[in-house]
């Protein structure tokens, strides 16, 4: 569909990203952060779509690779000095590459609910490494770190606002959302895509489909590891609860409400759920999930394409 | 607990290789179920934890309202495995023919919804459920529990019992064919639909069974389902999916050697020992263990 209206998608993808750059500008502080902490979030449930909607792999490690991402990043702000914001990026994004290619090279053996099953226990592999060797990651408390400024060596150096925090995770977001659709549409992820629609098929046209599954996997816990370092960067600490495996669950809750397969609606269900979260959490506290899950139970049986599929469908009704 | 230090290897490998084989088979009394949902079904079932923590949950109930410990245990069964029915009815049958994964979703859900329920109805304080009888042996110098010997006669009890009626049982052998061949055994005049929702009740009552017995050892809380789905997750993978027998010696294996590596290192550090029979398993036999060689 976009393919056949290219001038409508482009005009829609201008409105939005004007309408999120002067967002700050107009909201409330606590929505700013708020709006911020949305496209965060929406990243990683964008680069988990990339195995879910586009490969066809269910992954429940994606926490690994976001906590990664935010201890790569609070190690490099912590032991550099002065702390730089790219060296956070690089070190986020090589921890994350790397855990990323240790869970890829281990669980695309597998395929379908034992993908899902092995990814789930990788990621609490690093949970448990993470929460008991408390000399470097700070064990239950954490990392704390201060928040390095928005900088470009030799040009010029500015302490973070709320509003240029928000513009510089919204620039990340845009850009490796446009990364994610460049490479869903390129010849690598047809082969993807070939991948979750038949994968024996695709093995006899003869794709290696294992290093294509590695691959993908890999570039996926990368995006990831970029959400855990905007998200690093934006709380100024990292903590074991992010890598359990309740986040990724909540990952692929993401998916399953905005839509599978559309890079769009993974941010559009972390919105969702954010805002969800935030309306019941002040009369329900913590019970919001016992609402929340129902409603996800309901809409795995009865609209499995997500609300973005639920609309696109009624608007070509 | 300074004594266990203090003594000398022999005696702790010996207590070890006992605590082993009783977390081995409560372990094994979850992953069966487990193992049985996913094998019959191919469902996998992320709720079975809650079903195993709801499972204790009623069992101090039941046991706070007669004072009997054997009440409790059956009559806890039964109460999860009717919820079992329920969940599969409303939330499991719609999704038959539809790929195995929207299951994983589903199950992920009703996971959320009854920990979250349980910490609701039951708060955050962890309960205790009173051990039906307190005798102890003397073993070396320590006053070992009967109970737990009597746990793990019981669990394994449980599971020859499941797999007799697997095996010789009118309804298992419906259950076996479905299994084998879901149309087929449609044709030949037998319920499938209820043949699956008997089966994941009859899994679901088993993890609770398991979660009242093991009730006494730790304390009863909502979070207490997450490491136990998790190892039975584990011991699923490493003794083969779907594989009753692969699953129950990989269970006491895995326990063995946690319990065993907890002499030397804290036991929430043992958990890594298990994680690395995972890799090991998944990097030379991705089939699981325990499973013969695939020609």
């Amino acid at each position: 569909m976009r393919t056949r209206q290219p001038l409508f998608y482009w005009m829609g993808f201008a409105i939005i990203l004007v309408l999120l750059i002067v967002a700050p500008l107009v909201l409330p502080e606590f929505w700013r952060r708020f709006l911020t902490e949305i496209l965060i979030w929406g990243l990683l449930a964008m680069s988990s779509d990339l195995l879910i909607g586009y490969t066809g792999l269910v992954s429940f490690g994606h926490s690994a690779f976001f906590g990664l991402g935010m201890y790569g990043a609070a190690a490099a702000l912590l032991t550099m000095r002065p702390p730089s914001l790219w060296l956070a990026i690089v070190y986020g994004l090589v921890a994350a590459a790397l855990v990323a290619g240790f869970v890829a090279y281990f669980s695309t053996r597998l395929r379908d609910i034992y993908f899902a099953i092995t990814t789930l226990i990788f990621s609490q592999i690093f949970y448990v490494v993470i929460f008991t060797w408390t000399e470097v990651t700070g064990g239950e408390n954490g990392l704390t770190f201060s928040r390095p400024a928005l900088a470009i060596p030799g040009l010029f150096s500015v302490p973070f606002t709320t509003e240029t925090l928000h513009w510089f995770v919204l620039a990340v977001v845009t850009l490796s959302y446009l990364a994610l659709r460049r490479i869903t549409q390129s010849p690598f992820g047809m082969v993807l895509q070939s991948i979750r629609e038949n994968e024996a098929r695709t093995r006899a046209i003869g794709y290696p489909i294992e290093r294509y599954k590695m691959v993908a996997v890999m570039l996926s816990g990368l995006f990831a590891g970029l959400a855990g370092v905007l998200y690093a960067v934006q709380n100024r600490f990292a903590a074991p609860d992010f890598v359990f495996f309740l986040v990724s669950g909540e990952v692929v809750i993401f998916n399953v409400i905005g839509g599978i397969g559309t890079l769009v609606g993974p941010i559009v269900g972390a919105a969702f759920y954010l805002l969800l979260r935030e309306g019941l959490s002040r009369f329900l506290t913590e019970y919001y999930l016992i609402p929340v899950g129902l409603m996800f139970i309901a809409m795995v049986i009865f609209m499995p394409q997500g609300l973005l599929g639920f609309a696109r469908r009624w608007l070509n009704r | 607990m300074e004594q266990v230090l203090q003594a000398i290897p022999f005696d702790q490998l010996l207590i070890q290789t006992i605590n082993g084989i009783v977390t081995g088979m409560i372990l094994a009394l979850v992953a069966s179920g487990l193992t049985l949902i996913f094998g019959i079904m191919d469902v996998v079932n992320f709720a079975h934890g809650e079903l195993f923590m709801l499972g204790a949950y009623i069992g101090v109930l039941i046991m706070a309202t007669t004072g009997n410990f054997w009440i409790a245990l059956v009559a806890a069964t039964l109460l999860v495995a009717l919820l079992g029915a329920v969940i599969h009815l409303t939330t499991l049958r719609p999704l038959l023919g539809r790929d195995p994964l929207t299951t994983i979703l589903a199950t992920f859900g009703i996971s959320l919804v009854l920990q979250n329920y349980a910490l609701w109805q039951f708060g955050p304080v962890a309960r205790k459920i009173q051990e039906p009888f307190t005798g102890h042996f003397k073993l070396f110098y320590l006053e070992y529990p009967w109970y737990r010997l009597v746990i793990a006669g019981l669990s394994a009890a449980i599971i020859t019992a499941l797999w007799l009626f697997l095996k010789f049982g009118t309804y298992g052998i419906w259950i076996r064919a479905t299994t084998q061949d879901r149309v087929m055994a449609q044709a030949m005049g037998i319920p499938v639909p209820w043949v699956l929702t008997a089966v994941f009740a009859i899994g679901a009552g088993m993890a609770a069974a398991s979660g009242v017995l093991f009730g006494p050892l730790v304390g009863v809380n909502h979070t207490m389902g997450l490491d136990w789905v998790l190892k039975a997750f584990i011991v699923v993978v490493v003794g083969g999916m779907g594989n009753l027998g692969g699953s129950i010696l990989a269970a006491i294996f895995i326990s063995l050697l946690e319990s065993y590596a907890s002499l030397w290192v804290s036991p929430a550090q043992a958990v890594i020992v298990s994680f690395v029979v995972l890799i090991l398993t998944l990097l030379f036999r991705p089939t699981g263990l325990f499973v013969p060689t695939p020609k």
